[in-house]
């Protein structure tokens, strides 16, 4: 089948690709434009280790065509950093050993950015709901919510 | 053959497993006028595509439909709530969909656009069986319609899940009450999910509301009647004796839910 021509825009850089009408946005990512920070877990929606942002709400990309990204903006975790200077949540990931073995770490962050986002002063109640869609098998969540609470207390200036 | 999408996140996973090859897909979230929540002449239409995080931002909503609401947002993670909507929901019929019981209980319509022109239909019509609707061919829904609110009215919904978050109702149960100055109950609608092949419209359960406070013996009588209606089946996620046994106690506890927020005492 004729392949779809796409432009969409990507952590802020305009990007074209041909993809299968069938072709996850996940899979065009990863396998079309290298961006292999999202990661296939579950491939259902129930993981979350593929979350990425589409239009400014955080979802999964192997739920969404990668037809559908024509005209959208798609942010991932390769666009957290700025240059070399990582993202307080990345950075403080990285201190409070929030990840073991990594899998998961992308799509954590890109869901806790999202939640800080709407609630910059969480509690860890609420840190654990908006992040319930984020399977770790590694750190039993607790090193990922302290980390989150840094993040959040760092970027709120407190 | 042709496929609508909505928030695709049925229709993905159905296209992954093999389920469905669909020739065609029709993104119908590019359609700006299904996205939009407005008031009507009838009371407040939502738009097929509106995914449910922007149903659960909507105050005028949440205050008018607060049941509809928890419903609709207590699908699947975050990450879900960005694409799945109710009209989705809806039409993949499974019995155990979070946003249907609570759209049931509130009267809702589903506004169906096809080949022949535009009709709607009640909400507890759509379903027809288990992944199966009453739409015919080349109809799809367009919006859901919701009426308009009386003074002192609210409604509820709740499931039981195993787990605190990201599971599917083993039985759920909604309730939409309306009373009158005095607290006494006027109008009621109870629904039931998971409990049958489709999700039970149960007048009887209702009935046993009507006319009283809430007191300990109409309570009584809506689990009753809520037990009676159930026929389930056992499963990995539940037997059908403790589905039936649920269903009465969630029905009680959205009653009392739904009474409080209307205003009751």
């Amino acid at each position: 089948m004729a392949g779809i021509h796409v432009k969409t825009t990507i952590n802020g850089d305009a990007v074209e690709f041909i993809c299968q009408p069938e072709e996850t946005l996940l899979d065009v990512l990863r396998n079309r434009l290298g961006l292999t920070g999202a990661k296939e877990g579950c491939g259902t929606g129930d993981c979350g280790a593929c979350s990425v942002m589409v239009d400014d709400r955080l979802t999964c990309s192997c739920l969404v065509l990668g037809a559908e990204a024509e005209g959208r903006s798609v942010e991932t975790v390769e666009g957290m950093a700025r240059g070399s200077e990582l993202h307080p949540l990345q950075r403080l990931f990285i201190e409070h050993a929030a990840l073991q073995c990594g899998v998961c770490t992308p799509g954590v962050l890109i869901a806790a950015r999202a939640l800080l986002e709407k609630n910059p002063n969480p509690s860890e109640e609420e840190i654990r709901f908006g992040l319930a869609g984020n399977l770790c098998r590694c750190t039993g969540y607790d090193k990922i919510v302290r980390a989150v609470q840094a993040a959040a207390q760092e970027m709120r200036g407190a | 053959m042709g496929l609508v999408m909505a928030g695709g996140t049925d229709l993905l996973v159905k296209m992954k497993s093999g389920l469905v090859e669909p020739d065609l897909i029709v993104d119908i979230k590019r359609i700006k006028p299904l996205h939009e929540v407005k008031k009507t002449a009838s009371g407040i239409s939502i738009g097929a595509a509106l995914c449910n995080a922007a149903l659960g931002e909507n105050a005028m909503l949440r205050k008018a439909w607060p049941g509809v609401v928890e419903g609709a947002t207590l699908i699947g993670s975050k990450q879900v709530q960005g694409r799945c909507t109710m009209a989705g929901n809806l039409c993949n019929a499974s019995p155990a969909g979070d946003a249907v019981p609570a759209l049931v209980a509130a009267g809702a319509k589903a506004v169906i656009q096809g080949p022949k022109g535009k009709r709607k239909l009640a909400i507890r019509d759509v379903p027809a069986g288990p992944g199966r609707t009453t739409l015919k061919k080349g109809e799809i829904i367009t919006a859901i319609e919701l009426p308009k609110r009386e003074p002192r009215s609210a409604d509820a919904y709740l499931r039981f899940i195993p787990r605190t978050e990201m599971d599917i109702a083993v039985v759920s149960a909604a309730v939409n009450l309306t009373l009158d100055a005095k607290g006494v109950i006027k109008k009621a609608a109870v629904a039931l999910g998971a409990v049958a092949p489709t999700v039970l419209d149960v007048p009887a359960a209702a009935r046993a509301l009507i006319g009283t406070k809430l007191d300990d013996a109409a309570l009584d009588r809506l689990a009753e009647a809520a037990r009676a209606a159930c026929r389930p089946i056992d499963d990995k996620r539940g037997t059908a004796a403790f589905r039936i046994q649920v269903a009465g106690v969630l029905a009680q506890r959205a009653a009392r839910t739904a009474y409080a927020r209307a205003g009751g005492k």
